[in-house]
């Protein structure tokens, strides 16, 4: 796909600290994330005003547990997708981790809860070494590495569930109540999941390794260059998403009660999708996990105006692509602009 | 360059030892023989006339879902135990997708490994059609069960009366409900054939409750992401809703888990159909009270005796014929070809225990 | 055939002899596990199975060497058998449905075309949210209804074989061979052809040499739309079916077996030779699969595995020689300096923008 990293359309590389230009860069990403943020409130304004009910507690609990697990996956895949890399194997991890780490309460009654994640960490750590070490090592294509995994992961799913499901009565009662706890009306989950991708987002802002991944996706050439180990910034970004993946997969088991070999089947593309509407270029540099995961939220809200609206659900997927392709155009025009507006600031600098 | 022909050469050669691999790993009930594309090859008379020796091929809706898993093993007393212990070979197979697109090679895949019957849930009413009738075209029997193709078979084993499924719910739900209140309906996927039946049904039964009102009638797609939302969907849409029908198991375990909150656990009424596995904990906190189902294993039981019987040249799927099928009893043909297994179960707290599937 | 494109397939038959070897050998061994494997009748079937997906590669073949991707393939595919049902259950000829569905098979690809060289945007992201809209369109048109009621003369070819040629050859099969000898023509011997390796190569270059990118990518994926659109006709004939959900999920399928078929994801190489060769070691595999009652469940499993080894395969001489120089870094030193990475052919000289 070289025609993704023609240089007029490359959006700006992060410039050094201080200058003008970081600051213009970071007003981008703010305008971007407000972007979303002001669509979410128009869209929840115009739902509540035709259906009020959209808006009373037990709906906006609904759609805060419902966003939990993409906003998750939403995080790892902007990190790797930030490092232009892809990983379409997400929703393959997810669904191993979910059957394997809620199968070890039936097998054990008593089995402590943490360990049941701790399980589903270790799952998707696994998963995303593996991914990891043929992206970085063997410096092939992620895109072609994460389908091929995603197949061996779901075909290693399959072999291992067959027919069997996991069943809600062989879990125990305070893992399923794991996504109904709330606080002041808020669900715990949600106020937890928000605090990770704050975390997340302060690293990629914040903290050195964080900033590569940025470079590498603007320029790999430059990166290299400039002395940033590439391939193990790539390694670590696949792991943790694939970790993130893992705790997704548990979070989902404990959400649905009762998981077969079809969990997760399809999320790669509906994460990529909240994470492009998030912002993320999709060729890498630029993005933020604030975003990502705003746009994960945005998205849960759509799907689930549409069935408080009663709005066909034949319509559901119509209307999910038209908003994609929408963000895409939008953050094309502000990443053109912002080109050119840091073009002549550093002209102006020299 | 030497390396990267060598490259070139050991991907061949990987390729070649995974499938001598699988080959050799493979290795399942069918047992292999030479050509034949014509059916009964190896077969003599058994007990009642009936043949043995028939190659047997099952072929739900996808792999994977614990419902035909059960209805189709050996263990769980489903249609190959009924083909073993009948002396024929049974083999499942499907593809994992639930799609005919999936299910089709599968379909022809044991047409070619010399099947002599085929028992089938279909995944779409006609998609399957071209493919089943080249088999019937070639004598082989084709039976399907659980989920029918209309035109292109020789017999349909009904889990239960479509009506009676359909009528069985409302009345379950009416009496929960003393008759009054709104009422919706979250399904599988919008072209489901039993689906649409059973709400066919569903529809007509309500008339005879006049004060409870069908409101809406939402799909899950047997996908529990979106049956969890379309339920919730209907919480928000419909304030007043006082129960709700969930005919497919994903979308009942799906609607249990968002109904087991105090708020609604007890409010709204849920039933449906489902596996007494996956609704033990909600019957047992009492989100659900009573559900309908069948019992899946015994439904593969009789495809598989009624299949051996059609392919022994017993049956023709005339109404009035009749056979029996080992230790379910004997059964009769209805109209249109179809066998009923019997009336609807109705699981609730008290019974629930007794079943493991 | 000219000395460049001569210059081209050097380098790239290699992975094309291995990847035919691969088909050799499964087919060897499939016929040794099954005596149906070479039979009439499973070579037929095969034929109904992947004709739709085999036609769908060729197109995407283009595309992906242009450096672009179209993730809609399967949703056109759909659109278009939603649209073939619609129409035909409100009645209109068979003539002017099947000239609609060209019309809007060639709209959605213009749409593709369009979004990529007009904005500019990342042919990735808008495919995949085209394949959302039209999935949406023909679950809009269809809902919940299925239409199954096609004339026999037309879906006849999801049973009978095409004439002429014994009792082995399929429709779609024969259509995907004379489109691929179509495809392969101009792919390797037209200026067209030569342009949408250069175009995959290097857009600023092919600019500068006068091509018409935009012109050219976007005829890319009409002509992705239009064979889709098709592919969409005979896959709801063959099955007398019109649903909303026909070919749900298919594109994996199709990148899987372009990828295989030794097109590189990052554009500028690949050859239909190769994707045809794909075509068949995936029909191949599956099929054998199949016949050997090996656990289907599994099966993904392989293709995924086939996958890997098409990328290793062709990496595998730069890979072990990475794999040494892959130490850990020390500060002020980078990984393993290079002047070009694998992650940009596009840019091999290093040039940053101004």
């Amino acid at each position: 796909m070289s025609a993704l990293v023609s240089q007029s359309e490359r959006p700006p590389p992060p410039a050094p600290a201080g200058t003008g230009a970081r600051k213009l860069t970071e007003r981008a990403f703010r305008i971007r994330e407000s972007g979303i943020i002001v669509v979410l409130v128009v869209f929840v304004a115009v739902t509540a005003s035709v259906q009020p009910r959209f808006l009373n507690i037990t709906n906006i609990q609904f759609i805060l547990v419902n966003t939990t697990v993409f906003a998750l996956l939403a995080l790892g895949e902007t990190m790797v997708v930030i490092s232009r890399n892809y990983d379409l194997s997400v929703g393959s991890v997810l669904g191993l981790s979910a059957y394997l780490s809620a199968s070890l309460f039936g097998g054990h009654p008593g089995f402590p809860i943490p360990l049941a994640f701790l399980a589903g960490l270790g799952i998707g750590l696994g998963c995303g070494m593996l991914n990891g070490i043929m992206v970085a090592a063997g410096r092939v294509p992620s895109l072609v590495v994460t389908l091929a995994t995603l197949y061996i992961f779901r075909g290693t799913d399959i072999l291992i569930v067959g027919g069997k499901e996991v069943v809600a009565n062989s879990l125990p009662s305070a893992f399923l109540e794991i996504p109904k706890a709330t606080v002041l009306g808020i669900p715990v989950l949600a106020i937890a999941i928000a605090v990770v991708i704050g975390i997340g987002a302060y690293y990629l802002r914040s903290f050195r390794s964080g900033r590569e991944l940025y470079a590498m996706g603007s320029n790999p050439d430059a990166a290299r260059l400039a002395g940033i180990p590439v391939g193990r910034r790539v390694f670590v970004a696949f792991t943790v998403s694939g970790a993130i993946a893992g705790v997704a997969g548990v979070l989902w088991a404990a959400q649905y009660g009762t998981i077969d070999s079809t969990a997760g089947t399809g999320y790669e593309l509906q994460v990529i999708s909240a994470v492009v509407v998030g912002g993320v270029a999709i060729f890498g540099g630029s993005g933020s996990a604030v975003g990502a995961a705003l746009g994960a939220l945005l998205l849960n809200t759509i799907s689930s105006a549409l069935y408080v609206l009663g709005i066909s659900p034949f319509w559901n997927q119509a209307i999910f692509g038209f908003l994609l392709l929408l963000a895409i155009t939008l953050d094309r025009f502000i990443s053109v602009r912002l080109t050119a507006a840091l073009r002549v600031r550093g002209a102006r600098h020299e | 360059m030497q390396l990267r022909q060598t490259a070139g050469l050991a991907v061949p050669l990987v390729v070649a030892s995974v499938l001598l691999a699988a080959c050799s790993s493979s290795g399942s009930s069918s047992t292999s023989t030479s050509g034949g594309t014509s059916s009964s090859s190896a077969s003599s008379s058994g007990a009642g006339g009936l043949k043995t020796g028939l190659k047997v091929f099952v072929i739900p809706k996808n792999l994977g879902n614990n419902y035909f898993t059960t209805a189709d093993s050996s263990k769980s007393g489903g249609a190959i135990a009924a083909l073993e212990a009948l002396g024929e070979t049974g083999t499942e197979t499907s593809g994992t997708a639930a799609t005919p697109a999936s299910q089709i090679p599968a379909i022809q895949g044991a047409i070619s490994k010399g099947a002599n019957a085929l028992i089938v849930s279909a995944t779409d009413p006609t998609a399957l059609c071209p493919t089943l009738n080249a088999a019937m075209k070639r004598g082989i029997t084709v039976v399907t069960y659980d989920s029918d193709a209309p035109t292109c078979r020789d017999l349909f084993i009904n889990q239960a009366s479509t009506a009676q499924i359909g009528t069985s719910e409302v009345d379950v739900l009416a009496k929960q409900l003393n008759q009054t209140g709104d009422i919706a309906i979250v399904s599988a996927t919008a072209s489901a054939t039993n689906q649409n039946a059973w709400i066919g049904y569903m529809k007509q039964e309500l008339k005879k409750y006049p004060k409870m009102k069908l409101v809406s009638t939402v799909y899950g797609n047997d996908d529990p992401t979106t049956a969890t939302q379309v339920t919730q969907g209907l919480l928000q849409q419909f304030p007043n809703l006082k129960g709700i029908i969930s005919p497919t198991t994903v979308g009942i375990a799906a609607a249990a888990a968002v109904l087991d909150t105090p708020k609604y656990r007890g409010k709204i009424a849920l039933t449906g159909l489902g596996t007494p596995d996956s609704l033990k904990k909600y019957v047992s906190d009492g989100t659900i009270k009573e559900f309908v189902l069948w019992k899946p294993n015994d439904l593969g039981f009789l495809a598989g005796y009624a299949a051996v019987q059609v392919a022994s040249g017993k049956l023709n799927g005339s109404q009035g014929q009749k056979f029996t099928a080992g230790k379910l009893g004997s059964f009769t043909v209805g109209a249109d070809k179809t066998v009923l297994l019997g009336p609807p179960f109705v699981f609730t707290s008290d019974n629930i225990n007794q079943f493991d599937f | 055939m000219s000395d460049r494109i001569r210059a081209w397939m050097g380098p790239l038959l290699r992975w094309e002899t291995g990847l035919a070897l691969v088909v050799v050998i499964i087919g060897i061994v499939g016929a040794s596990v099954s005596s149906q494997f070479f039979t009439s009748n499973n070579i037929f079937n095969l034929g109904l199975s992947y004709g739709e997906i085999a036609i769908m590669t060729l197109p995407m073949t283009l595309i992906v060497i242009s450096g672009e991707i179209d993730l809609s393939v399967a949703s056109i595919l759909g659109m278009s058998s939603a649209l073939l049902g619609y129409l035909w259950a409100r009645h209109w000829p068979m003539l002017g449905i099947f000239l609609l569905v060209a019309v809007v098979g060639l709209a959605a690809g213009a749409i593709n075309g369009l979004l990529v060289t007009r904005l500019g945007l990342p042919s990735l992201a808008v495919t995949i949210g085209t394949l959302a809209v039209y999935r949406g369109i023909a679950t809009i048109l269809l809902g919940p209804n299925t239409v199954a009621n096609f004339p026999v003369t037309y879906t006849n070819l999801g049973v009978n074989a095409f004439p002429f040629t014994g009792n082995d050859l399929t429709y779609s099969a024969a259509i995907f061979i004379v489109l691929a000898i179509v495809f392969g023509i101009v792919l390797h011997a037209t200026p067209f052809g030569r342009s949408v390796y250069a175009m995959g190569a290097s857009v600023e270059a092919a600019q500068f040499a006068g091509i018409r990118v935009k012109r050219n990518k976007t005829i890319l994926f009409m002509t992705s739309g239009l064979v889709c659109a098709l592919a969409g006709v005979l896959l709801t004939f063959r099955l007398n079916t019109a649903v909303q959900n026909n070919g749900l999920g298919l594109e994996l399928a199709v990148v899987a077996i372009v990828l295989l078929g030794g097109v590189s994801i990052f554009g500028g190489k690949g050859t239909v030779i190769g994707v045809v060769l794909g075509v068949l070691a995936f029909a191949g595999i599956q099929n054998a699969l199949f016949l050997t009652d090996f656990n289907q469940e599994a099966a993904g499993i392989v293709t995924g595995a086939l996958l890997l080894l098409s990328v290793f395969g062709r990496n595998a001489a730069s890979f072990s020689s990475r794999l040494r120089q892959w130490r850990p870094a020390r500060p002020g030193r980078g990984g393993g300096l290079r002047a070009s990475t694998g992650q940009e052919p596009g840019n091999p000289a290093g040039i940053t923008p101004p």
